[in-house]
Parts: C-alpha cells; sequence; structure tokens
C-alpha cells in the first residue's frame, strides 16, 4: 500500500514529466530552426536529420550581405513601440470610463469591439489597401502603426478595462474628494496602481505586433518592411533554402523572445488577474 | 463653521427612486448619524452629500453656497470609507498628504500637518509604511487621518468601524467621540448599529426606503418614538408591542383592552382616537416588573442571561412576544407562568397607521 504522501510525490512526478514533455514538444520547432541555422544548406537536407554536424555562420552571413537586418529590425521596433504606445493612451481612457462609469450600453460595446477580431483579416484586404494607398500610407511605419492600433486596440483596451475592474472604485472615489482631477486621478492613482496589468498589456500588444504578418507583407514593400517581411522574402522566388530561412527566423524572434523572457516575470504577476488588491 | 441643508433631494437610479424627498439641516459641530436597516438609502445619501452620485433633483447647499452641482473635488468635505479605501501604492504619509499635495501646500506646512495627524491618532510609528503591512484598526486610523489633515467643512463617514472586531470598535467608537471633541468639526455618520448611534450622535436621522421617520437627540428618539418604526429600531432588546382595541377615550386618558386580556387607562390624549379602533400598546423591557399582582399573565420561553442582566423572553395569552429585563440572577424556569406589572408611565401608545398618540401632560400636583 502506497501511504497518502507517496501518492501526492508520484502524481507531482508525473504531472511534472508530463509539463516537461509537452513543453518540449513546443519548443522543438524552435530549437531545431535554431539548430538548422548553424548548418550549410547541404545539411540542413539531409534524411535522416542531422543533430551533430559542423557548424558555420555562413548563413548569417549571407543574410547580412544580402539585406539590411538592422533595417528591417529597427522597423519592427519602432513600429511595434508605435502602436502600443499610441493603443495604450487610447485604451487607458476608454477602459477608465468603461469600468468606473458604467451604463447599460458598456457590455454591449465591449463585446462589440472584441466581435470586429473576429473578421478574417483578408476580407477587408482590399478597402484598407486603397484606404492606405489614396493616403499616401502605403509602405510607410505610420500606415502600419495605425493597422496595428487599430487591430490590437479591442483586446487592449478589454485587458486594461478587466485590470481596472479588479481596483476598488472607492480607492478613486477618495482621491475625487481629495481634490483631484480626473486626470490627477487616473496619474496619480489609477496608473501606478495598475502598472503591472498596463505592462502585460503592452507586452501582448508588443507580441502581436512584432509577430503580425498579413498587412505588413500587402502593405510594405522596402521602406517600411518589418522582420516578418525580411522572412517572408527568404521562403519565395529562387526556391526554398532551409538554413538561410532558419537563421533569418532566428534573426527575427530572437529580440522579442529575449524581450518576453526578461520581462516575464512582469508578465506572470500581471496574468494573474486580481493581482491588486 | 459649516452649516448643510437639504432640501427635497431625491435620488432614483433608473427608474427607482431611493431617496424620496429628504429634508434636513445639519449645523456647525453637530454628529449626525444616519440610521436604518439595510438598504434604506443611508450610503447613497451620504453619497449624494459627497457629490459621488448625482441628484435626480433638489438641492444641497454648504454655508450658504449651492454645491448640488460642484465636483466632490471642490466640495472640501472628506470621507472615510467603510473599505478604508486607502492608496495600495502610497505610504502612509503620502495617504495623508496626498489631498495636501494637489492643493498645492508648502511641504513644510504639509509635514506639519500629518505630524500632528500622527499623533492624534497614535500612527508615528507607522508613518513610512504601505496599508498592506497594517492591521485593519490601523488602517482605519489612517484613514481618518487622512481626513484630518485636510480640515474639512464635514467629515463623512460610511460605516467606519463595520470591518473592525468587537473590542477594537469599541475603543474606535470612543476615539470618534473624543476626535469630535477636540477637532470642533461637524461630522455625518452613517450606520445601521444603533449603539453607535445612540453613544455618538448629537442628532440622530433615522431612515426608512428613503425617508426621513424621525430626527432628534438620541434620547428624545428613545423615549419619544413618533412611530412604530422608530420605537422598534431603536433599543436593545427591542420594544415590545401588544395589540389592543381602544374601548373609550377622553381628553385626559384612554382605555384599552389588549388582545391578551387585560383592560388598562393610560394616560394619553384619547380625542383623536376612535373607540374601537385597533391600536398598539408599546413597552420597553426596563418598564417591565414581574409581579405575583401584575396586570398580565405570561408564559415565559428563554432566558438569555448577561451577568449584569438578564432578558426574559415572554409569550402573552394571545401569542405576542415580550422581553422583560430583570437582574442578573433572576432565575426562572421555561414554560412558568407568572404576571407582569407595566410601569403605565412609560408605555407608548401607536394609533392604527402607526403614529405616536401624545402622552397627557402630567398635571402639577
Ligand atoms: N449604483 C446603484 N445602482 C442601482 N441601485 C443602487 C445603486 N446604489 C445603491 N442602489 C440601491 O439603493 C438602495 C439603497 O442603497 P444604499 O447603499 O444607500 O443602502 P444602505 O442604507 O447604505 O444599506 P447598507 O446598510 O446595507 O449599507 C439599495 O436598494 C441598492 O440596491
Ligand atoms: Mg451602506
Amino acid at each position: 500500500m502506497m501511504t497518502l504522501k507517496q501518492s501526492r510525490r508520484l502524481q507531482s512526478v508525473l504531472l511534472g514529466t508530463l509539463a516537461w514533455a509537452i513543453a518540449l514538444l513546443l519548443f522543438f520547432p524552435i530549437f531545431w530552426m535554431l539548430l538548422t541555422s548553424f548548418k550549410t544548406e547541404i545539411d540542413a537536407f539531409a534524411t535522416p536529420p542531422q543533430f551533430i554536424f559542423t557548424p558555420t555562420l555562413e548563413n548569417y552571413l549571407h543574410i547580412q550581405e544580402r539585406s539590411d537586418y538592422f533595417k528591417f529590425a529597427w522597423n519592427s521596433v519602432t513600429i511595434s513601440f508605435g502602436a502600443t504606445i499610441i493603443g495604450l493612451l487610447l485604451a487607458v481612457p476608454a477602459a477608465y470610463s468603461m469600468a468606473f462609469f458604467e451604463t447599460r450600453l458598456t457590455k454591449q460595446t465591449l463585446l462589440w469591439m472584441l466581435s470586429t477580431k473576429m473578421l478574417p483579416a483578408v476580407g477587408v484586404l482590399m478597402p484598407i489597401y486603397l484606404m492606405a494607398k489614396s493616403l499616401g500610407l502605403l509602405d510607410t511605419r505610420l500606415g502600419l502603426i495605425i493597422i496595428y492600433t487599430l487591430i490590437n486596440l479591442p483586446i487592449m483596451v478589454w485587458m486594461v478595462y478587466t485590470y481596472f475592474k479588479d481596483i476598488p472604485k472607492d480607492i478613486l472615489e477618495a482621491a475625487r474628494l481629495d481634490g483631484a482631477t480626473t486626470l490627477q486621478e487616473i496619474v496619480r492613482v489609477l496608473l501606478p496602481i495598475s502598472k503591472g496589468g498596463l505592462a502585460s498589456t503592452a507586452l501582448l500588444s508588443l507580441i502581436l505586433c512584432w509577430n503580425e504578418a498579413f498587412w505588413s507583407l500587402n502593405l510594405t514593400s522596402s521602406n517600411a518592411a518589418p522582420l516578418t517581411a525580411l522572412i517572408a522574402s527568404y521562403s519565395s522566388p529562387e526556391g526554398l533554402f532551409w538554413a538561410k530561412l532558419s537563421a533569418v527566423s532566428t534573426l527575427a524572434c530572437a529580440p522579442i523572445l529575449l524581450f518576453g523572457w526578461i520581462s516575464q516575470k512582469q508578465l506572470v504577476r500581471g496574468l494573474s488577474f486580481g493581482a491588486v488588491k | 463653521m459649516a452649516t448643510l441643508k437639504i432640501r427635497n433631494l431625491r435620488k432614483g437610479f433608473d427608474t427607482i427612486e431611493i431617496i424620496k424627498g429628504i429634508d434636513l439641516d445639519i449645523h456647525d459641530r453637530e454628529f449626525v448619524v444616519f440610521v436604518g436597516p439595510s438598504g434604506c438609502g443611508k450610503s447613497t445619501l451620504l453619497r449624494l452629500i459627497a457629490g459621488l452620485e448625482d441628484v435626480t433633483s433638489g438641492t444641497l447647499e454648504l454655508d450658504g453656497r449651492d454645491i448640488t452641482e460642484i465636483s466632490p473635488a471642490k466640495r472640501d468635505l472628506a470621507m472615510v470609507f467603510q473599505t478604508y479605501a486607502l492608496y495600495p501604492h502610497m505610504t502612509v504619509r503620502k495617504n495623508m498628504s496626498f489631498a495636501l499635495d494637489l492643493a498645492g501646500i508648502a511641504k513644510r506646512e504639509v509635514d506639519r500637518k500629518v505630524e500632528e495627524a500622527a499623533r492624534i491618532l497614535e500612527l508615528g510609528h507607522l508613518l513610512d509604511r504601505k496599508p498592506r503591512q497594517l492591521s485593519g484598526g490601523q488602517r482605519q486610523r489612517v484613514a481618518i487621518g487622512r481626513a484630518i489633515v485636510r480640515h474639512p467643512k464635514i467629515f463623512l463617514f460610511d460605516e467606519p468601524l463595520s470591518n473592525l472586531d468587537a473590542a477594537l470598535r469599541v475603543q474606535m467608537r470612543l476615539e470618534l467621540a473624543r476626535l469630535h471633541q477636540e477637532l470642533k468639526a461637524t461630522m455625518i455618520y452613517v450606520t445601521h448599529d444603533q449603539v453607535e448611534a445612540m453613544t455618538l450622535a448629537t442628532k440622530v436621522v433615522v431612515l426608512n426606503a428613503g425617508r426621513i421617520e424621525q430626527i432628534g437627540s438620541p434620547l428624545e428618539l428613545y423615549h419619544q418614538p413618533a412611530n412604530l418604526f422608530v420605537a422598534g429600531f431603536l433599543g436593545t432588546p427591542k420594544m415590545g408591542f401588544l395589540k389592543a382595541r381602544v374601548v373609550q377615550t377622553s381628553s385626559t386618558a384612554t382605555d384599552i383592552e389588549l388582545a391578551a386580556g387585560p383592560r388598562l387607562r393610560l394616560p394619553f390624549e384619547g380625542s383623536q382616537l376612535a373607540v374601537g379602533s385597533e391600536v398598539t400598546l408599546g413597552i420597553r423591557p426596563e418598564h417591565l416588573v414581574i409581579d405575583p399582582n401584575g396586570q398580565l399573565p405570561v408564559t415565559t420561553d428563554v432566558t438569555e442571561r448577561l451577568g449584569s442582566d438578564t432578558y426574559c423572553h415572554m409569550v402573552t395569552a394571545s401569542d405576542e412576544p415580550l422581553t422583560v429585563r430583570v437582574p442578573g440572577d433572576f432565575a426562572a424556569a421555561y414554560g412558568e407562568s407568572l404576571k407582569l406589572a407595566l410601569d403605565i408611565s412609560h408605555c407608548h401608545l401607536f394609533d392604527t397607521r402607526g403614529y405616536a398618540v401624545s402622552r397627557v401632560l402630567q398635571q402639577a400636583a
């Protein structure tokens, strides 16, 4: 017979193993991409796949020769941060009024905003392309910033709203009686209290913008193209080059992975809703 | 100086009217307590005064200035919330100085005021802590301190003690009474605890379903309740009520026959009462005596021993409950038949609609 303690221990070992297995399964493609990026094109194609090979940096050198990685990366950074900052500037006031001055239409408005995310993006490709064209926003970073802001706004409002909902209304009312204007109430009381939630909202927006590939491919060509467009340019014309594609993908993923990893602590805290009490 | 005039104040949420026409004058240095059952609109009334809710109609006037449409930030009122509502990201010191900082008061002056409030409330050693590092009682003090530093025209309290344990509640109650004296402040205090209402108030406002039932000093309300609601609401244990019928009236006395049996002649102005109409006799537990020669036969139910006193719960022949306060060492067996003597000079009589019938003035002997 197993004691209760033993069976608990067994359970936690089994669960741990399962979790690791799933994590490895999910991580494997990324690992394989990283591995392939250091192979020659010949090694990359070999069957059976090789785990042991002589690593080379030639793919990375090739990429920097053919295209200016840093230009693409800089576009990704400015577009992602631009869209995130503007998104937050719009989402915070919207969520503030919805969370603390609820009307009968608030819930419907939230649902409606989220429902816009259910349309396939390609459905509005034509009108948006034409609008961007006539406004002179094709292949500009501003164009993508506007599009990304609008795409992510519903999720950002929803997330910020959820964090704000967790904050006792009394605290803001106390500030109001203490003589705070609406702006002071938001800036000096609400925002500091919800900074964990705002950080994770910002991080999510950054990741979504960084990885967005549909609009960036369709609305940019050279000037404003971000890293996703750089990857795509390696998958097309003269057949597939696995090793180079892997290298460019690694380069595209690395900054956001690194950034996400550094802010992981903040993110976990923010994602566990109800962190403010 | 702070006087508040409330005129025909109404408030509805959607279509439901919650505050149904309140007229009230609050004078300088009064300690006004709003008391009433849960959901009667006490908090809503306080929030209307604070400006946290918009009025539906009516006016609020503070020191002669119409503040009905003025934002809460500009009313110069301070509120202590039931949940304390401290700013969680600020130290105790910052919590208390926030309003002064916003008002642009010089730092030295702010520090002086915070130190003074901290001294009054014995918070000195906690000034650099965050609210989450404080106990419930300490948080409560900070919330009060935050109000004190501002020297507001009126302090508003919404059930500030209800989250504290019993011992701390008694202690804070005393401190609030002391603060009221020391600060010479005007305070409005919401509670559903009638002990707080009786002990703290200079003026009690009894609310019921959005209306004022009666306004008066604690003892006025206790000794001369205007109606059945107030009579039943104030006092522990509650006043006993006995159904009765009017048999004979005159300008100096009213004869009634209790549903429980006996006839009584009471010193009440009878001219307003119709013979045969239903009335209610009210009598408090301390005005009943167990007496073998008493008028009212009862059967004992359970007894509650508090040490100093014992509350004997009784049932009359007409199945109406009555409570008698007797000395602590009194013993009565369950189901025992006893007789009660009523102290006629302390009875209350309520007419068919529940309004108090006025007592005949005592003639000089
Ligand atoms: N924002 C609101 N929207 C709709 N109804 C409300 C709102 N605030 C209060 N009410 C209603 O108004 C009534 C009075 O509420 P209020 O909070 O003033 O009662 P209260 O006397 O303070 O009760 P308690 O002793 O339980 O605190 C309640 O029936 C409540 O449901
Ligand atoms: Mg209340």
